[in-house]
């Protein structure tokens, strides 16, 4: 991790007529770091996220996301980014080779270096059998893992993760935990959503959002020390209790 | 026995995927049983067979004394089932899909209204509302009253906590405990290691496979060698570091801490192996035995 920033927020906030769906997020994340994003159903996680990625514009407050301004420049933003969910990620009825193909060309890749980091991708995660084959054939597991890959292909500075791992054994989700460790070592910033309390521990900072506000930022270590918690699952406990919002 | 399963299978794609691969259990009345395991374990296909939503390939299979393939009208009458994905209507309001699921059973509201008094009065405020316009936690709460307002023998619920928060998810499994206290028997599924043990017995599946059945306690037991929880204060370099360590058996996260244990013969090298780590340059090394959780025993029977 350095001390480069590049995630920056000052109090941005979306609105849907009277619904402070996010209210003034403040926060920072640097370069290589793995940035824990947490919430209960409804805290405001999905659409703090879209305006991260330059997919909603914000109703005020600023932020800059790889040097890029949220308002302006949000084009510059997608291109710097890679991004990943367990709804949506890969097309089931390409295959392997054609998804990777077609992920490098989106972000504008040259043919000849897909057609290369194509060939090293698929070594890597053990997929040379499969590489002609539909990825709706895959377990879920290789799924998300090639997944990953894909989101980062294109050598992304950011990489947003919503749920990656959900309802993956819990040898992948500890082998995808891997390579999330491996693409921070290289420079990436991760920022990652999850439910699961034990992937909590894995991020460098966790942040806990309640109501659509920022509740806590910390290393989870200091979260517990803070909450006087045995676990992350106690913290996430004692703040997303005196949540009032439900709705998701 | 309110639900007996003998050998069942259910195969794919002509009988390429093997979903459900000879699977036997037994679920006794008002026991609350869970089927654990990740996407692709076989938990949808077993629920939809007893369901009679899906026949079986091979096996056969009894819910309440009653065959899923001959007596299925009878069965169809006697279970409640929430499906993994939200299915009641959208477009009509709280108050209407659980009047029509009444209906539909030939029953009323308030007839059974005594069942679902404690998880109905939470969205109660909301009954004029569509279902499609409803939050996660209250379509999930409207989706188990549809399912129990005919109050069914077994209740089914696929994944009910899948991608819920853990505030909502305890609430829900406090719900499921009441519920079995009024008698009903309950199967449910979660990919949700953590949420085995709050049901009495448990089968761990995997590719269709069921690997170990029995109560939590019970599976804990069985684990095989005394497993070790490290840490020290740079944890990503120290499991690269542990993985070098020839007299370790296994070695993975587990949150705050690795989770390790010896090879045959090795334990009692804890102190060894913190020397060893102290060598390779890292602080505040502290190893201690803990209990194993039922993820530790998931993970140890699949390999």
């Amino acid at each position: 991790m350095s001390d480069e920033v590049v995630i920056k927020t000052e109090k941005l906030t979306k609105k849907f007529g009277d619904f402070v769906a996010a209210n003034e997020l403040t926060f920072e994340v640097h370069r290589g770091e793995i940035f824990g994003f947490l919430g209960a159903n409804g805290a405001g996680k999905t659409t703090a996220m879209r305006m991260l990625c330059g997919l909603s514009i914000p109703s005020s407050g600023s932020a800059k996301i790889a040097g890029f301004d949220v308002y302006k420049q949000r084009d510059q933003i997608k291109k710097n980014i890679g991004y990943m969910s367990q709804k949506f990620s890969l097309y089931e009825d390409l295959t392997v080779l054609e998804n990777i193909s077609f992920f490098g060309g989106i972000y504008g890749l040259p043919d000849k270096r897909v057609r290369e980091q194509a060939r090293t991708l698929i070594n890597e995660l053990g997929l040379g059998k499969e590489a002609d084959k539909l990825v709706g054939s895959l377990p879920l597991g290789w799924k998300q893992k090639l997944a990953f890959s894909v989101a980062i292909f294109h050598g992304p500075k950011i990489v947003f993760l919503d749920e990656p791992t959900g309802g993956v054994d819990p040898v992948t989700r500890r082998q995808f935990w891997d390579m999330i460790y491996d693409a921070a070592s290289t420079g990436i910033t991760v920022f990652v959503t999850t439910h699961y309390m034990d992937e909590a521990e894995y991020c460098n900072r966790i942040s806990m959002m309640v109501d659509g506000v920022m509740k806590a930022l910390d290393t989870p270590a200091n979260l517990k020390k803070q909450y006087k918690a045995q676990s992350m699952d106690e913290v996430f406990f004692e703040l997303a209790r005196g949540a009032k919002r439900k709705a998701d | 026995m309110d639900v007996a399963i003998h050998n069942l299978v259910k195969t794919y794609n002509k009988g390429e995927v093997n979903a459900v691969d000879n699977v036997s259990l037994g679920v006794a009345k008002a026991e609350l049983f869970g089927l654990i395991g990740p996407d692709g374990a076989g938990k949808t296909s077993i629920f939809r067979i007893l369901t009679t939503l899906l026949l079986p390939d091979g096996g056969t299979a009894t819910v309440n004394g009653k065959d899923v393939v001959k007596d299925y009208k009878l069965i169809r009458r006697e279970v409640g089932y929430m499906p993994g994905r939200f299915s009641l209507y959208q477009d009509l309001t709280v108050e209407e899909n659980l009047g029509f699921f009444a209906n539909l059973f030939g029953t009323t509201i308030q007839k059974n209204y005594d069942l679902i008094k404690d998880i109905y009065v939470q969205i109660e405020p909301f009954k004029t509302r569509r279902a499609g316009k409803l939050s996660g936690g209250m379509k999930q709460k409207l989706a188990l009253c549809c399912a129990l307002i005919h109050r069914p023998v077994v209740l089914f619920l696929d994944e009910p906590t899948t991608g819920v928060d853990t505030v909502s998810r305890k609430e829900f499994w406090e719900m499921l405990k009441r519920l079995k206290a009024q008698g009903i028997t309950i199967l449910v599924s979660t990919p949700y290691m953590d949420e085995a043990n709050l049901c009495e017995r448990i089968a761990l599946m995997q590719n269709g496979k069921i690997m170990s059945v029995d109560t939590p306690p019970k599976i804990i037991q069985k684990f095989p060698t005394a497993l070790y929880a490290i840490k020290a204060s740079a944890m990503g370099r120290l499991l690269v570091d542990l993985r070098q360590v020839d007299f370790l058996a296994s070695c993975y996260a587990f949150g705050e801490y690795h989770h390790i244990t010896f090879k045959p013969g090795k334990e009692g090298e804890q102190q060894t192996l913190v020397q060893l780590m102290n060598a390779k340059g890292h602080d505040d090394v502290e190893i201690k035995r803990i209990e194993p959780t039922i993820e530790d025993c998931f993970i140890k029977l699949m390999n």
